[in-house]
């Protein structure tokens, strides 16, 4: 082989086996590491898998916020406007955690048709809303709610 | 008035760029001086005219001119000064003006600088520089014109975002998009070199020591936001995989090649090809990210308001940049030809396997990041691509980069013996391996392999990077003294060594907040006190406290070690005044080998309060790290012999 042609090789080889080596990498870690997301209508249509961990989305249940004993673990309802799901956390909830107000939490479904939240994200603007959340509301409620529309000002 | 005078000023800088769009590339094709040296007039022209603008704009947020719709959606009259100035780039409108200010100004500073380069060259870089900006002040004057009235002014303004409200986000914005703009420089001359077919010596010279500027913008720009989210978002965690961080890590990761294969390019006139894709690859993710983020497509944090058109605006912006550079690249590229050759086992390749990894972690990042968006455009399930996802696929790559970080510096060009360099570096990588075994138990009782591997390749990073330092002295002439031989040293040698370096704390302080970092969410009487990590935690009280602009409640949490006082901290729960949104004010106590973190939650019942507290060892060592790459940055940049092809010109 001659010199160039010798380098050339190098460059391909090398190139090849990198993007090779990640793809093979994303592949692997996308099996495990995609978490779905799931509105309540979708879980009562039995649509998520028993102990599959999921991302669920609503809105908070006016006065179904009930603080227990501990002092740290939470309770409350998600509703899509067509049903809901008793939703169970222990931690400290983020600031704009409120009744009525659009989140989304991460976790599973434990046997009591509980969802256990790991993690409870609530966006850090107030009049944000996640697209798949305001679409899941749209798709159970028909008409999008006024109180959780998006203000915008143009 | 002064709003009006400050779109006037907008309009002129669009007229301008276009002129420095056209004028010079013409004038370079059919070599006329006169229409070439159209390009410096026009550059300085725009910078001048944004400039005005910019500062017409932050004359109406601190005089508080409700009539700006911009102005009033982001301000107030209780908001302290500092802030309504930095609330100029707080939302989408003004961070676009601040964009196309800071490529301005590196038309400008291209201008300058520039008296050393060949007419031709300089007018075509800066005609791609001119395009670049049509592009964005159009958008910015089209779909997000921050000089917009409102009729009639509105009493109060909305306030600016209190998470905003923070001196980390007064600076962040500016050095990312310093960082993000600069990168348009290297690609001007990547371009300007594919359409001359003209890459020499005087080409690299010129691009390297920019691409490394650009570099040291975007590194203490995306520090600053990390440090930031630890501040300000209460979680105590540094990087959350978030679409929006992703998005400036991108390029920061393709820019890091960049600037190892400029070292190819300038120091073998070899990788030319390469190292032009690489220009427009990285300019290409920045203006990704300003996509990802300005589009609103993404699910995240900071998606603070999103607008369709806007985001068709830059797709289509993107698709005629990254189009348009491409096809210019498989056309013309074949003519770069050339350079040294190099064996198997050379510096070359190891620099070749560094742009690989990189550019392949670069992607995997990238997958992981667009995957939910293609599903969501395809109408399929919605899923969301978390940590886990990015943990497992970057340190598998960044392990082998670290280890050729030892290699790299002390082989030599074209053909190594990897013999040599085993015996040059086997003491230092069992120590490096011990070191990361021994650490932790030392000072945790506890490790894990990943743990130890980590640890390890910090220390390793850090070894060699020395040692690259100290093997040039130990080959000096013997009757040169230790300072004279420091001397002597190439000031780009030091910058790669003070890069590296930086690296190994970097590597160190995600490690140790890693793998020993402790938390509690608990809930706590006032009188009451909390152990953590050797620590306690006592809750003294929690009072009102009046802020400029919004209530707080603030705790007192005595925090003792062994009955000895360590600190007392002040976390705050604050209530802004007009968007009445609650925010959480942690109060950190930050040490060189520990973080103590309290952040306040709500009153659970009487007396009694949520406190979540954190012990995060090492985690400043992140930013000092990060900090010391932007120092290592700098110094390569400023090195002498850019210096002087500079001078020599003149």
């Amino acid at each position: 082989m001659t010199p160039a042609r010798k380098q050339r090789m190098i460059f391909v080889i090398v190139l090849v086996v990198g993007f090779g080596a990640a793809t093979a990498l994303a592949l692997f870690a996308f099996q495990s590491n995609l978490l779905y997301f799931y509105s309540p209508s979708q879980i009562e249509s039995g649509e998520v898998a028993a102990n599959q961990m999921f991302r669920l989305g609503g809105l908070v249940v006016e006065g179904s916020v009930q603080r227990h004993a501990d002092g740290v673990t939470t309770s409350f309802d998600l509703t899509d406007t067509q049903d809901s799901i008793t939703v169970s956390y222990t931690g400290l909830l983020p600031d704009l955690f409120r009744e009525g107000q659009g989140i989304v939490a991460q976790g599973k479904i434990n046997n009591d048709g509980v969802f256990i939240a790991q993690e409870v994200l609530a966006k850090h603007d107030e009049n944000y809303m996640p697209p798949e959340l305001a679409e899941a509301l749209q798709q159970a409620g028909g008409e999008h709610p006024e109180s959780i529309q998006r203000t915008q000002h143009k | 008035m002064i709003p009006e005078l400050g779109q006037f000023a907008l309009i002129i800088a669009l007229c301008l760029a276009v002129a420095q769009a056209i004028l010079p590339m013409w004038g370079a094709q059919i070599n006329n001086l006169n229409l070439m040296s159209v390009g410096r007039a026009a550059a300085s022209g725009q910078f001048l005219f944004l400039l005005i603008a910019f500062l017409c704009l932050a004359y109406s947020f601190v005089n508080n001119d409700f009539s700006v719709l911009y102005v009033a959606n982001n301000s107030n009259t209780l908001l302290p000064v500092h802030y309504r100035i930095s609330a100029v780039w707080g939302a989408h409108e003004g961070s676009l003006l601040l964009w196309v200010l800071a490529l301005a100004g590196w038309g400008f500073a291209v201008a300058v600088k520039s008296r050393s380069l060949p007419d031709d060259m300089i007018a075509r870089v800066l005609a791609v520089m001119g395009m670049i900006s049509i592009g964005f002040i159009l958008f910015t004057l089209l779909t997000s014109n921050p000089f917009e009235r409102m009729f009639p002014a509105a009493p109060e303004g909305r306030d600016l975002n209190p998470l905003l409200q923070d001196p980390g986000l007064v600076i962040h914005p500016p050095m990312l998009y310093m960082g993000y703009v600069g990168f348009s420089v290297a690609f001007a001359f990547a371009i300007a070199a594919l359409i001359s077919g003209k890459l020499d010596s005087a080409w690299v010279r010129w691009s390297r020591p920019w691409a490394n500027i650009a570099w040291v913008f975007l590194t203490i720009g995306i520090t600053l936001g990390s440090w930031w989210a630890y501040q300000e978002l209460g979680w105590g965690g540094w990087w959350f995989w978030d679409p929006v961080e992703n998005a400036s890590f991108m390029p920061w990761l393709v820019a890091t090649a960049l600037i190892h294969s400029l070292a190819v390019t300038e120091k073998r006139a070899t990788f030319k090809s390469w190292t032009v894709l690489l220009s427009i690859l990285v300019f290409s993710l920045s203006l990704l990210g300003t996509f990802l983020v300005r589009s609103g497509v993404l699910v995240s944090v900071h998606s603070f308001a999103s607008d369709p058109a806007r985001g068709v605006y830059i797709l289509a912006f993107l698709a005629v940049v990254v189009g348009g550079s491409l096809s210019l690249y498989a056309w013309r590229s074949v003519r770069f030809s050339g350079g040294g050759r190099f064996d198997v086992m050379s510096k070359e390749t190891l620099l070749l396997l560094n742009n690989v990894l990189l550019v392949v972690s670069m992607l995997t990042i990238l997958i992981g990041t667009l995957y939910p968006l293609f599903l969501d455009a395809l109408g399929l399930p919605k899923l969301s691509v978390g940590p886990p996802y990015f943990s497992a696929v970057f340190v598998p790559l960044m392990l082998p980069l670290i280890f050729l970080m030892g290699l790299g510096p002390i082989a030599k060009w074209r053909r190594i013996s990897l013999l040599e360099i085993f015996k040059q570096l086997r003491v230092l990588f069992v120590i490096a391996l011990v070191l990361g075994v021994v650490m932790p138990i030392a000072i945790y009782r506890d490790t894990t392999i990943m743990t130890s591997l980590g640890i390890g390749a910090g220390a390793w990073a850090l070894f060699t990077a020395v040692f690259a330092l100290t093997r040039l002295l130990s080959k000096r002439d013997k009757s040169t003294s230790v300072l004279k031989a420091l001397t002597k040293i190439p000031r780009a040698m030091y910058g790669m060594s003070v890069a590296h370096i930086g690296m190994g704390i970097f590597i160190f302080g995600v490690v140790f907040t890693s793998a020993f970092s402790d938390q509690k969410e608990i809930a706590v009487k006032i009188g009451n006190s909390v152990e953590l990590a050797g620590y306690t935690f006592l809750l003294r009280g929690v009072g009102p406290e009046q802020g400029p602009n919004y209530q707080a409640m603030r705790a007192q949490v005595d925090v003792t070690k062994n009955d000895l006082p360590v600190v007392t901290l002040a976390p705050e729960k604050r209530i802004y005044t007009v968007q009445t949104n609650p925010m959480t004010e942690a109060s950190i106590d930050e040490g060189l080998f520990r973080d103590l973190y309290v952040a306040l939650g709500e009153p659970v019942q009487q007396g009694e309060w949520g406190l979540r507290i954190y012990y995060r060892p090492f985690v400043q060592w992140i930013w000092l790290g990060a900090m010391l790459m932007a120092v290592g940055g700098i110094l390569g940049a400023t090195d002498k012999r850019y210096r002087i092809s500079v001078n020599k010109a003149v």
